[in-house]
């Protein structure tokens, strides 16, 4: 089948030898997890057990609250030992609500129902148990996937898109997955299909990964899957890339892939589907890789949610040399940690030690106008424009420039021959943009409050009127009535 | 000499007779401007700008009395709407360095005395008599009115602290020209 002409890109060094040939190894439970109540896109969860609770592994601990959000699950049984503020793995270091279980040894299962026949379930079934299980985009995204496969209904999509991509350097969890459990990703992409009511599934794997490719292929033959090799090239794992690369089309600004009629899933997140639907089981734990230069013995790990990125890398082995710089996800788009002490969340694909010649820091110099970051952007904007007006404070002017439209990849900082930060200054400028958002809906609010005030303040002043009018009659009614009465007592008497 | 004078008396009366009609027709009530700045200010009466209410500050910037930064509980937001309606040019980098604020009690020094929940324009505080006030962070606006009233200096406007959800990226230091 032709594959479609895409637009930008770059081609980092991949760096995946130094965990590719790693088999997936479980990753024995630590004494302690920490869950955080957000690790989604959308409302957090609203917590459900106490301190000194025991839980059961995959019992609720987190209820989904709102049309968009996802539960959490204990990913170990155990005793609830603390619920509060932990460090987020988040690029501010700051505190998230999190609960912390302290395990038991035992990894005891809730019981659950499971269907005999998946397929026997109704599609909107089996939305529902996706969604109970907490199933979000394990590509990164975590966008919740039930709400993901409702649209998709609601706009009657017809084709799904199975995202082997992981163009990421460093990172090949997603590589692993599909070599070693290829069969168990085939059924979730079909339950996928079968709930999102798609008549055409493709699977999309770049080509520098043909052991995947191969297992993937053996494993969708004789089914209505079709695996299909793409370039190789950063950023192939964007949904929308991936679209164009397989269909030739490509998604609105502001719009979602369901507008072209097409879902685009994570082959993590269909191996999860298929876990919740065919065993009952929650997300409670992922694959991920820990690599790195400084990291001695880098690893696919299954690690159960909440476990500290400190414990893995002692789990491989420690540091063969003193990292300069952690990051929790890839190189391009994770994020940097101050401390090892964060947990690992569901959107976590990798956790990397990189070494002082790996990060290769510069010093930024002027915007040399070369362009070259109008060639590598994905999205087809004008970086170095954007970056222009923000840094003269004109953030509406990028915004006119499409910065809403910027995916923060990451393209236009590699390639930028001066080093400048562009992706910083467009999360800067998106962050500005929503405080004022904020701000204004806070203004609306305000201008509510005061005039329900006002409204409140008017109608007790005019209610304290009307009592004081009715009782000054009643006094003056009274007073008639008692003179009038003095007046007949004085004539009766004369 | 007759006819220039009787066409241009005509002409003048009817002129005058169209501008006396179009002056009670079209009348305005007061400045429109007024309003319409009146809908940029947050309208919670705080008086922080020295002019009685958001209707008295709306006078003052349309006639030119009152710099566009005068609203401290509006934020840069209100800053520049205001100078986009004014065609002026704001300077949001003195509004930046006043920290959002909110009020908080402190429940150790609070008495229940309900003044500062009758003050509050916003109806952010919650509180009966004899019993310790709290604060609605979404509703309050940090005009400090509640502040001013508080006989045991138990609400005391405290910097916004910084979550997640309002954390973002600082800009990056401007590059230095070579």
């Amino acid at each position: 089948m032709k594959l479609f002409k895409l637009r930008g890109g770059v081609h980092p060094v991949g760096r995946k030898e130094l965990a590719a040939e790693r088999a997936i190894r479980q990753f024995p439970v630590p004494e302690r997890l920490f869950v955080p109540l957000q690790q989604h896109v959308g409302a957090p969860a609203q917590p459900l057990v106490k301190v000194g609770d025991r839980v059961l592994k995959g019992q609720l601990i987190g209820a989904s609250q709102g049309n968009i959000s996802a539960p959490v699950h204990a990913p170990t049984s155990g005793r609830i030992a603390a619920i509060g503020d932990y460090t987020a793995a988040h690029p501010s270091g700051l505190t998230a609500p999190t609960i912390t279980i302290e395990s038991d040894g035992d990894d005891a299962w809730l019981d659950v129902d499971m269907p005999s026949d998946p397929f026997a379930l109704s599609p909107e079934e089996i939305s529902i148990r996706v969604g109970a299980a907490g199933i979000v985009g394990l590509g990164g995204a975590t966008f919740p996937s039930a709400v993901k496969l409702n649209l998709s209904r609601k706009n009657n999509v017809r084709t799904l898109i199975i995202n082997g991509g992981e163009c990421e350097p460093y990172i090949t969890c997603d590589d692993r997955l599909m070599r070693e459990r290829a069969s168990e990703i085939i059924e979730g992409v079909r339950l996928i299909r079968y709930a999102a009511g798609a008549s055409e599934v493709m699977v999309g794997i770049e080509e520098n990964k043909p052991a995947a490719l191969s297992a993937m292929q053996a494993a969708a033959a004789g089914t209505e899957v079709k695996v299909m090799a793409v370039p190789a090239m950063y950023p192939m794992g964007w949904d929308k890339q991936m679209i164009r690369a397989l269909t030739g089309r490509e998604v609105p600004a502001d719009g979602r892939s369901a507008d072209i009629g097409v879902l685009v899933h994570n082959v993590a997140t269909a191996f999860a589907v298929r876990d919740a639907i065919r065993f009952g089981r929650p997300l409670v734990s992922r694959l991920l890789t820990v690599s790195g230069g400084a990291v001695a013995e880098p690893a696919n790990l299954m690690v159960p949610i909440g476990t500290l990125v400190e414990e893995l890398f002692r789990y491989c082995g420690g540091f063969s040399s003193q990292p300069a710089r952690m990051v929790l996800g890839g190189p391009m788009m994770g994020i940097e940690l101050s401390t090892a002490a964060v947990p690992v969340v569901k959107g976590s694909s990798g956790v990397l030690a990189l070494t002082r010649s790996e990060i290769g820091s510069t010093q930024p110099a002027p915007c040399i106008r070369c362009s070259s970051c109008v060639r590598a952007c994905p999205v087809g904007l004008l970086p170095l424009e954007m970056v222009a007006h923000i840094r003269a404070g004109n953030s509406a002017a990028a915004v006119a420039h499409g910065l809403k439209d910027c995916i923060a990849c990451g393209c236009c900082s590699f390639v930028c021959p001066s080093h400048i930060p562009l992706v910083h200054y467009f999360n800067f400028a998106k962050g500005e943009l929503m405080e004022l958002e904020r701000g204004k809906l806070k203004q609306e609010a305000t201008k509510k409050l005061v005039d329900e005030r006002i409204a409140r303040t008017q109608r007790i002043e005019r209610e304290r009127q009307e009592a004081a009018a009715q009782r000054k009659a009643a006094r003056e009614a009274k007073e008639r009535a008692t003179k009038q009465a003095a007046a007949q007592t004085i004539s009766e008497a004369a | 000499m007759l006819i220039a004078l009787t066409s241009l008396t005509v002409l003048g009366a009817i002129l005058g007779f169209i501008l006396g009609v179009a002056a009670r027709v079209f009348r305005v009530e007061g400045n429109p401007l007024v309003a319409e700045l009146e809908e940029i200010l947050p309208g919670s009466q705080c008086g922080q700008c020295g002019f009685p209410g958001c209707a008295g500050a709306a006078q003052a910037l349309a006639g030119g009395l009152a710099p566009v930064t005068l609203c401290p509980p509006g934020g840069r937001a209100v800053v520049m709407a205001l100078a986009a309606r004014l065609g002026v040019d704001a300077d949001v980098s003195g509004v930046q360095d006043t920290l959002p604020m909110l009020a908080e009690v402190n429940e150790a020094l609070c008495i229940g005395c309900t003044r500062c929940f009758k003050v509050c324009p916003t109806d952010a505080i919650l509180g009966a008599a004899q019993q310790i006030h709290a604060v609605f962070r979404e509703a309050c606006t940090a005009c400090g009115k509640c502040e001013a009233v508080c006989p045991t200096e138990s609400v005391k406007l405290q910097p916004v602290p910084v979550t997640l959800h309002g954390w973002y990226w600082h800009k990056p230091q401007p590059v230095a020209a070579a």
